[in-house]
């Protein structure tokens, strides 16, 4: 049983006099019972009317006892580090610059600002962990260990059938299972309703399909293949075997999100199994090849070139690509080759693309190869 | 004298006034009353969900902090603060302040390495707790409404990583996001759509450290919050679990009150989880974000890896095989898609669905409220223990590239070990955990049956040597135990039956008597009539249900926990 005890609600309308309070007990126990009652029989007769019942409990070490000075001692040593602790953060934290040297980085300082945060740290940590471990001590030697037992309820019939009766005959006196054009129209009205609320997210959606952004890059014919620092390149500043990461000559294109891409310069051992994918035997220039960086698996970078076996290795999950197959993948989860960028040299000498990537940039999705 | 002055009970002291002041006003003496008193059963593993609660407060608080400093903008800055190797880098401005809370706030360092240290304490701790409610059955009627809550928040706090270390804006940050970006791409028909919805536009674009921000100070944590209360008001509602024992039943709660035991030990738990946090975030130091340096399309630092908890997704990506399935039309279900949407979906699916496939299975529709020790249901630990080693091989995946590293392993050959593992150590795992399971079960019958080894070996007349067993409980003309096992820890070793006295207490010199030690375990009860008097006095009288409450007769009561 759970509810409130209204036999004898308190107002009557117009009956001034106060109903019962809150669950009853007063009824049972008068002030002049209760002031009769000392600090524990009052503590077991609450816990007893929140069914609960102390079954048991160990008394803790006497007064005056060694035991209890001995857990005492610890106690007060534990919150005593506590505060020494905190007081060390503040003269660690508003010392430092003061009376103490600098905190902040600097490549010639004397290694305080390498010692300044491990420093809060420790104090923080250390004030704030005593504080537990005193607190522990504290209950476990000081406080007496009491085992109680509380009663757990199941639901109660009376409140499933009162209240179920309570609701249908709200319901009915709505009417709303009777009156089905009210609940249609109200049903729709909400439904409605619940689009207009959500429509303004309609502004986060953009189509993907305008233009061809995951299909095209800053490349073009013509734009010359230069370093980070926007240096052109000729044939013969690497050596072969080497890998060099280039970038569109136009602006910005250091930190295009698909432009990166890598010309390696093959060795005369590699271009003799150089196997170009079908029509782009013609993309290479020399012994030069371009491929893109960006992972047609999962986007990420692909930075690690093993010459000595012709691979290119993305470090995040680990695809495996042979650049004397045109970069096609041999190990890992990577299903594409990386993309060539057909590269020939200007009238300068320098390299250029002869034009964008001929296919999309990066990972696979869903149309990309309807576009 | 005062007190002929004041109607009898009323209080005389000045907090007693004050408190009577308020209790006349707001009336919350009884609502106080029943907090105060309510139970709560005593066992280690129920502090884990607390250090969860409390490393997300701890969360909350210093990430609140960081918020005055961190400005979530992706506009090109050139970097002038204080540490010297970055300066005239250019740079967005959320790395710029990222790195400004670092270097030149007093103290800023600490606080964001305590938020990171918090947080992977906050995911830990959240997966520890659903292994302890999984493996004891604590999620079986009537709290699976409680384990989806708990399966969301732990999806919600992986969310809240993600968000959380993609905004610094570094190199390993970016790099996490573009492996988003490629997985939202790799979603068939909606993919690109979606990609576009929450990148607005191409990737990178200057929108998703902003929404991001936003998605992980207010929109997360508020839906967390409202989540954790609804746990916890569950959780007092329905009341703990407790493993079965002497006097516990599916009807009562045996343990300390809320207050003080309870209260002083959850207050101390809570010191010492913000402690140890403030200590590793002063001391450990974590994502130094200035060593990776601002994050560009181009670069990639080796041993690139996410926090822990997506560690099992990185694994599963890493090992999955390069399937492209093509579509008439040509259209493409990348490979990518499954290991990442499929695989986490599907396993968080399961995860929350677990309860519901269980009781369909057993079907035992039953309220339980006593836990279960996991030996005892070998299919359920079993499944468990597969699962775990599923994760296990997708999580040490994650990180293969380190494995063969450091110990000098071809990573193909550490792919293959992945690719391989993930299929055929689950079923081993499982069978070993079912015959482990079964084994210990062996072991507490037979301890019931035949009493504790006691390590004495006698010599019959006969002259065969036996060894002296220390029976549970009363035995049966054959010696042999009565006592039926009840789900309850069984005894192996003399001391847990009070074998040895206990030990003097003091350190350097003793602080109480021994001689007083001595008369008081003189006095003990031992053997059965002291365990048949415990019995009473923990199952007999003195139950409420026995006893009866004083004024209640029958009468409604006040709602109560």
């Amino acid at each position: 049983m759970s509810t409130t005890d209204h036999r004898s609600p308190g107002s009557h309308g117009g009956d001034d006099t106060p109903g019962p309070l809150h669950g009853g007990p007063d009824d049972d126990y008068t002030p002049q019972q209760l002031a009769g009652m000392d600090a524990e029989e009052l503590n077991r007769l609450g816990a007893r009317y929140d069914g609960v019942e102390i079954l048991h409990v160990d008394p803790p070490p006497a007064p005056g006892s060694g035991l209890e000075k001995q857990a005492e001692r610890q106690v007060s040593l534990a919150f005593g580090a506590a505060g020494l602790f905190a007081v060390l953060f503040a003269v660690v934290y508003f010392g430092s610059d003061w009376f103490l040297p600098n905190w902040q980085w600097a490549s010639t300082d004397n290694g305080w600002s390498a010692l300044y945060t491990p420093l809060l740290g420790l104090t923080m940590g250390g004030a704030l962990v005593f504080i537990g471990v005193g607190l522990v001590l504290f209950v476990k030697k000081l406080l007496p260990h009491e085992t109680a037992v509380q009663d757990k309820h199941d639901g109660s019939q009376f409140d499933r059938s009162t209240t179920a009766a309570t609701l249908m005959g709200g319901l009915d006196k709505t009417g709303f299972p009777r009156r089905k054009m009210i609940g249609r129209s109200l049903g729709f009205a909400g439904g409605a309703m619940g689009l207009m609320l959500i429509a303004p997210l309609g502004g986060l959606i953009k189509n993907p399909n305008k233009g061809n952004p995951l299909g095209t890059t800053p490349w073009a014919e013509g734009i010359r293949l230069v370093r980070d620092d926007g240096t052109p390149i000729r044939p013969g500043d690497q050596e072969p075997g080497s890998l060099e990461t280039v970038f569109p000559a136009v602006e910005g294109g250091n930190f295009a999100a698909d432009a990166a891409t890598m010309l390696i310069r093959l060795r005369p051992e590699q271009m003799a199994d150089l196997q170009p994918r079908e029509g782009q035997a013609d993309f290479g220039y020399g012994d030069y090849v371009a491929y893109s960086k960006i992972c047609t698996h999962a986007g990420c970078p692909v930075s690690l070139y093993e010459q000595e076996t012709s691979r290119i290795l993305c470090p995040c999950h680990q695809s495996q690509f042979d650049v004397t197959q045109g970069a096609k993948p041999v190990f890992g989860p990577a299903s594409r080759s990386l993309p060539e960028l057909p590269i020939t040299l200007d009238d300068e000498g320098y390299f250029v693309a002869r034009s964008d990537y001929i296919e999309a940039v990066g990972p696979t999705y869903w149309n990309r190869e309807r576009i | 004298m005062a007190t002929t002055a004041v109607a009898p009970g009323q209080p005389t002291t000045k907090i007693g006034k004050a408190a009577s002041e308020i209790d006349e006003r707001l009336i919350v003496a009884g609502p106080l009353r029943r907090t105060l008193n309510k139970v709560f059963p005593d066992h280690w593993s129920f502090l884990l969900g607390e250090i969860a609660l409390y490393s997300f407060v701890i969360l909350l608080l210093s990430g609140t902090y960081l918020t005055f400093f961190f400005d979530a903008s992706m506009a090109e800055t050139v970097y002038e603060g204080a540490y010297a190797p970055l300066r005239g880098v250019e740079m967005s401005q959320a790395y710029e302040s990222t790195l400004a809370l670092s270097f030149d706030v007093r103290g800023g360092l600490l606080i964001r390495q305590i938020h990171h240290w918090a947080a992977l304490l906050f995911v830990a701790s959240i997966v520890v707790h659903l292994l302890r409610i999984f493996f004891t059955g604590a999620f079986r009627k009537p709290r699976e409404t409680n384990w989806i809550i708990g399966v969301v928040l732990l999806v919600l706090a992986l969310l809240m990583g993600v968000t959380g270390y993609s905004m610094p804006d570094d190199l390993l940050s970016g790099t996490g996001l573009r492996i988003i970006s490629a997985i939202l791409l790799s979603i068939p028909v909606i993919g690109t759509w979606a990609h576009w919805a929450v990148f607005d536009g191409d990737y990178v674009g200057d929108a998703i450290i902003g929404r991001f921000y936003i998605v992980h100070v207010l929109i997360l944590p508020a839906i967390i919050l409202a989540l954790i209360a609804v746990h916890l008001l569950l959780l007092i509602k329905q009341k703990h679990t407790q493993f079965p024992g002497p006097g516990r039943t599916e009807h009562n709660v045996v343990g300390n009150r809320l207050f003080p035991a309870f209260a002083g030990k959850a207050t101390a738990l809570f010191f010492i989880v913000f402690g140890l946090t403030a200590a590793l975030g002063g001391l450990v130091q974590i994502n130094p974000i200035w060593l990776w340096g601002p994050y560009n399309p181009a670069q990639v630092s080796a041993g690139s890896q996410p926090d822990w908890y997506i560690g099992f997704l990185d694994g599963s990506t890493r090992l999955f095989p390069a399937w492209d399935i093509n579509l008439p039309g040509d259209y493409t279900i990348p490979a990518l898609f499954w290991p990442t949407v499929v695989v986490a979906g599907a396993m968080f699916t399961v995860l929350a669905l677990y309860p519901n496939i269980e009781r369909k299975l057993t079907k035992d529709t039953a309220s339980h409220h006593l836990l279960q020790r996991p030996r005892d249901v070998p299919v359920r630990t079993s499944v468990g223990v597969m699962a775990l080693t599923f994760y296990g091989v997708l999580m040490m995946s994650g990180g293969n590239d380190l494995i063969a590293d450091k110990f000098d392993i071809s990573l193909n050959a550490m792919t293959w070990v992945g690719r391989i593992g993930m299929i055929v150590l689950p079923p081993i795992a499982y069978m070993a955990t079912y015959r482990i399971c079964l084994g210990l079960q062996r072991h507490d019958r037979e301890v019931l049956e035949h009493g504790i080894e006691t390590g004495v070996i006698r010599r019959l007349p006969s002259g065969e040597f036996i060894e002296v067993h220390q029976p549970l409980g009363p035995v049966d003309e054959h010696g042999h135990g009565q006592l039926t096992y009840g789900g309850a820890p069984v005894p192996k070793r003399m001391n847990q039956v009070g074998g040895a006295r206990r030990a003097v207490k003091g350190f350097f010199k003793p602080v109480e008597r021994i001689s007083d030690v001595h008369i008081g375990s003189r006095q003990e009860q031992r053997g059965l009539e002291a365990a048949e008097a415990e019995r009473q006095q923990l199952t007999g009288s003195g139950r409420p249900s026995e006893g009866g409450r004083p004024s209640d007769g029958g009468r409604p009561q006040d709602p109560r926990d």
